[in-house]
């Protein structure tokens, strides 16, 4: 399997040394002709408007679209508000998910925390029973979920962090900042 | 569930955020606005760029709170603010306003001569230059999160920020070549925190994000800074003493995400207009040097 990490800004790196750890290659996504040959492609987490304001110079946004259509796509903190439809500000978005998200939701970074969440799919399909450890900075909240989009995790009060729609995964949170490789094997399982 | 704040993972996950992007200096919510518009992936907060810093002489001190605010409110990608090295009150104040990142910049007149902030007492992350590996790892070892390497800020001259980082990288380069033993020499000769010294050398990097800082001017300074391995840059005076600050500002951004592509290079740098004048490093006095304080 070979799984494409865009790479225009943010923390990419985590990402690739994550999926190279569970054996698969991984490859940096900086123009058009990087998706060719991709199974699966990685948005990471940095700052949403950089890094769709160089999608766009970079003729990747339709490109994309059409990855996702047919590929597995999977944002995180950044990435998941470029997935989204609708992240209430003026800001170039991918809008393959159904879903809605605020940024910095949670407050500015001192406001940033860690917290435990209960996700009974990853559990599932990773066969493992402890907590998942996440790590939210300036984090999006995923406002709302609309049509195929579903809640795949929310916090005790009910504030959804983490969705999915078919082949595409958004979390609010950071699993590329943990040792906790269940977030990326669950993907690679909506990849493969 | 009990969610922890101001964590060590948290402090560090921000600017590993920041990595591949460019963060500017603003004296203004305009300024801001124009940063943000350009992809800058945060805004450094400051009432005058180092270029002016130096040119006006006296005391150089943390910004008005006023100004900071303004800043915060016009933007939505991370504000950092300066405090004087060794002025924790002007950190508590910044911290309080809810800046997400606090630089304790040798670009503004020091309040301590020998002691730095302990940054460890703080929610809010840091960001501290340095020169060397030894610098470093003591601001990493006081709490900072983050590392810049100094350059001479204010200048427009690049030379400075290059020696930084062929020395913190190059102390990289070497530590991985030794053996357990020569490590606390190592240490000893470097000023470094031993357990920083094993954790640096176990990576084969600087455990917390590092950027280059001091003098970047043009796409090519930035590339070069990228190319030489750092994680992001800092430009200062750069941006905003140039002549079209927005398209200059758009230009060092995309010249970081494709540094190692230098048909983008080369694209980018056309008709920037004037870059801003700058000051030959070599033939500045010593007592005109920014990069010398810190201990």
């Amino acid at each position: 399997m070979k799984i494409g990490v865009l790479a225009l800004q943010g923390d990419f790196s985590e990402h690739i040394s994550m999926l190279k750890n569970l054996g698969v290659e991984a490859i940096e996504v900086r123009l058009p002709k990087h998706l060719d040959g991709l199974d699966g492609l990685i948005i990471p987490g940095g700052e949403s408007t950089t890094i769709g304001k160089l999608a766009v110079t970079y003729g990747l946004m339709d490109p994309l679209k059409q990855f996702g259509k047919s590929h597995a796509i999977w944002g995180t903190c950044a990435g998941a508000i470029f997935l989204s439809k609708d992240a209430s500000s003026d800001q170039p978005l991918l809008g393959l998910m159904d879903i809605k998200v605020q940024r910095n939701a949670f407050g500015r970074q001192v406001d940033s925390f860690e917290t435990d969440l209960e996700i009974d799919e990853l559990m599932k399909i990773t066969g493992t029973e402890h907590a998942y450890h996440a790590v939210f900075i300036r984090a999006p909240l995923i406002e709302s979920v609309h049509g195929n989009a579903r809640v795949l995790s929310a916090l005790e009060d009910g504030r959804i962090v983490a969705a999915q729609e078919g082949h595409l995964l958004a979390t609010s949170f950071h699993p590329e900042l943990t040792d906790d490789a269940r977030f990326h094997q669950y993907f690679l399982s909506l990849a493969g | 569930m009990e969610s922890k704040t101001g964590t060590w993972t948290e402090k560090k996950g921000l600017a590993q955020m920041l990595k591949g992007g460019v963060i500017m200096d603003v004296v203004n919510a305009e300024q801001a606005r124009i940063a943000e518009e350009a992809g800058a992936c945060a805004v450094m907060a400051l009432e005058r760029v180092p270029a002016d810093i130096r040119a006006d002489g006296g005391v150089a001190r943390m910004s008005d709170p006023d100004m900071i605010l303004k800043i915060m409110d016009a933007v939505s990608i991370p504000v950092m603010a300066k405090c004087r090295i060794g002025h924790f009150v002007e950190a508590q104040i910044l911290e309080s306003l809810g800046v997400d990142y606090i630089d304790e910049s040798e670009v503004l007149t020091p309040a301590d001569e020998e002691h730095h902030i302990l940054k460890h007492n703080f929610k809010v992350p840091f960001v501290c230059g340095c020169r060397n590996i030894g610098e470093a790892l003591r601001r990493i070892g006081e709490g900072a999160a983050m590392i810049r390497t100094k350059g001479e800020a204010g200048t427009g001259d690049v030379v400075e920020a290059v020696r930084h980082a062929r020395s913190v990288l190059g102390s990289i380069r070497q530590l991985q070549g030794m053996c357990e033993e020569e490590l606390m020499t190592f240490a000893k000769n470097n000023g470094a925190p031993y357990e920083l010294i094993k954790e640096t050398k176990e990576l084969g990097r600087m455990p917390v994000v590092n950027f280059a800082a001091g003098g970047v001017a043009t796409p090519a300074d930035a590339a070069l800074m990228m190319q030489l391995g750092v994680d992001g840059v800092f430009v200062g005076s750069g941006i905003f003493k140039s002549g079209d600050p927005a398209r200059r500002a758009a230009a060092i951004v995309k010249s970081v995400t494709f540094y190692q592509d230098a048909s983008v290079l080369a694209e980018v740098s056309r008709n920037l207009g004037e870059a801003m004048v700058g000051r030959n490093v070599s033939q500045m006095p010593e007592n005109e040097k920014m990069a010398g304080r810190g201990w």
